[in-house]
């Protein structure tokens, strides 16, 4: 495997955000009440992971290394509001659902983290690639997380009722269950890692 | 009275960790001790209550000015300074608090339920019982009240930790998996509390 | 290119250029935005306008009240003699697959017990109040809210006092209680704790939600 190829993978799987590193576990909680609301946010995230990463691997010597986190925090702030701005304004419905962790993806420590042990490391091509890799691996646990949890609650599956509308244990929809729900996940995830 | 309901709200039925999913990952960061889990507790009632009046305050210049879309930067930034400037200052006044809270502080500035209790109650959104109006008094009070639901969700937590630690678990559920569990029953505890206020 | 030194003036530098890139960048991206923001505020309210009126000619009236998981707001659509005609709820925090319910369950036609569209407003009560509206399983809290959202957003129309105000809530439930209290001195043992059941009930009911 190309060296490319393993920075892309590597948030994807070995290094996964929220399997592995269980970094930014309050939106994954939070937000993942159904498939779509879950993929909202990840999606979300990764368009704040890659543009912060960009522009900090391309600022990264003109930073001196004392005020690097301050600097850090105002780039990830600026796209984050930019999501904030862009989503009230085109997608409104997804906005109102998600909320107060859309300007939360500040202090995702997934974020801060890739630029801290990446971005300010590597070129602009790589730490491009390493944001959607990482990006991509936290859409695709929210995703998953969401599907799940959103199956076992209300019977659908990205809103389309797979079982009759009655079915489902609403708990795995409301606060325990998301804990339950991601603590099972990781037990599978594991036990297929170790075979 | 509202006062009062403004705590139970707070610290049981709307518990910021177990069940507004906010500061999960000092919760499972910083769980494994209960001493460690105090230190992190009282630096989260400190900092909480002290940067949502600050941020409180920014927000109404912010207002007046028509620049609320700077509201994320400028209050992560403030969030920031604060704790910088708490950590000199009780360097210097302090120096046994400082001993006790010193090495959460830094943890701090990337706690979540900072940052979002300082825009939940900058923005007028925060969970008030019925009859409580927003201002500067119920937004500190709620501050003060759901610092204070974290640190006993935390400790409540690192209790059960230190037990679950002497427990035989099953090899692909160790460290994560369990604590999350274990989580997940506490949040399920709590949701008891609803319908109380 | 040489990494910058960590002097006070490279790093009071750099930071104040960043500074001012980010907030010229947000400025740009909130003027850009700013007419988008607004339109959707407003195709909401003219598209939720549209859908409380069910076509007809009337009024559209918006309240806001405390619900289990804090305010939403409702807008409730009236025929000029106080008929309800329709109603959305604009915003709410309630609990998804309980109270969240409320978004269709008080105007679902096949159940004339939950539906209240049609219905003459003002005087709404979930039966477990006395009323004769079928509360959402489990969410008696959030359908109490959102009848008091209805009936005051009809006092707030027709200008005729809602039966079960905000502050009015919480009285008409002490009232109730000193009714029992009543009937406790007053009459046999056998009522009384009827009455207490009746409470009792009312409790666990609640505490489901």
């Amino acid at each position: 495997m190309s060296d490319r190829m393993k920075v892309l993978t590597n948030g994807i799987l070995k290094e996964n955000p929220t399997f592995v590193l269980v970094l930014g576990m309050c939106p994954t909680l939070a937000t993942t009440t159904s498939a779509i609301n879950g993929m909202s946010m990840g999606l979300a995230t990764m368009f704040v992971l890659i543009c912060s990463n960009v522009v900090i691997s391309l600022l990264k010597n003109l930073i001196p290394d004392k005020v690097r986190i301050p600097a850090f925090i105002v780039v990830i702030a600026t796209f984050v509001t930019m999501v904030q701005l862009l989503m009230q304004a085109y997608l409104p419905a997804i906005y109102d659902v998600l909320g107060l962790f859309i300007p939360l993806i500040v202090v995702n420590c997934i974020v801060l983290g890739r630029a801290e042990a990446f971005a300010a490391k590597n070129s602009v091509g790589l730490s491009a690639l390493d944001g959607i890799g990482m990006g991509l691996g936290f859409t695709l646990a929210l995703t998953l997380l969401g599907a799940v949890r959103e199956l076992l609650g209300t019977g659908a599956c990205f809103g389309f009722h797979l079982f009759p509308d009655n079915y489902g244990a609403l708990v795995f929809v409301l606060a325990p269950g998301a804990f339950i729900a991601l603590a099972y996940l990781m037990v599978i995830i594991n036990k297929i890692q170790k075979k | 009275m509202v006062y009062f309901l403004i705590f139970i709200s707070a610290i049981f039925v709307n518990n910021i960790v177990l069940s507004q999913f906010l500061g999960i990952c000092p919760f499972l960061g910083v769980s494994k001790k209960i001493d460690t889990a105090m230190g992190m507790s009282a630096a989260v009632i400190f900092v909480l209550t002290l940067s949502t009046v600050v941020t409180y305050l920014l927000q109404m210049l912010l207002v007046a000015w028509g620049l609320e879309f700077l509201q994320t930067i400028l209050f992560i930034l403030i969030i920031a300074a604060l704790v910088q400037m708490i950590e000199i200052i009780l360097k210097k006044i302090s120096p046994s608090l400082y001993q006790a809270l010193g090495v959460f502080l830094p943890l701090i500035t990337t706690n979540c339920c900072i940052l979002g209790v300082a825009i939940l109650v900058a923005n007028g959104t925060e969970k008030l019982p019925m009859g409580a109006e927003h201002g500067m008094l119920t937004g500190t009070l709620f501050a003060f009240a759901t610092a204070l639901g974290f640190g006993l969700a935390l400790i409540l937590f690192a209790g059960i930790r230190e037990q679950l630690a002497l427990a035989k678990v099953p090899e692909a559920m160790k460290g994560t998996p369990i604590a999350l569990l274990t989580a997940g029953l506490l949040a399920m505890a709590f949701m008891g509390f609803s319908g109380v206020v | 290119m040489e990494k910058l030194q960590s002097s006070f003036k490279n790093m009071a530098l750099s930071l104040t250029i960043i500074a001012m890139v980010a907030a010229a960048a947000l400025a740009g991206v909130y003027m850009l935005t700013l007419e988008n923001i607004n339109a959707q505020k407003k195709a909401k309210q003219e598209a939720a306008k549209l859908a409380v009126l069910n076509g007809q000619e009337g009024f559209a009236v918006e309240t806001a009240v405390d619900g289990f998981g804090g305010q939403f707001r409702v807008m409730v659509g009236f025929d000029t003699e106080g008929n309800i005609l329709g109603y959305e709820i604009l915003e709410h925090q309630e609990t998804p697959g309980l109270g969240s319910h409320m978004t269709h369950w008080f105007k679902n036609a096949d159940k004339p017990g939950q539906n209240i569209i049609g219905r003459k407003a003002g005087a709404l009560q979930v039966s477990k109040d006395g009323g004769d509206v079928d509360a959402i399983t489990a969410a008696t809290i959030t359908s109490r809210a959102f009848l008091k959202a209805v009936n005051q957003a009809y006092a707030d129309q027709f200008g005729v006092e809602a039966h079960t105000g905000a502050s009015q809530l919480n009285k008409a439930e002490v009232d109730s209680v000193e009714v029992i209290e009543e009937e406790n001195s007053a009459e046999q043992n056998n009522r009384a704790l009827e009455g207490k059941e009746v409470i009792i009930e009312e409790e666990t009911e609640v505490s489901h939600e």
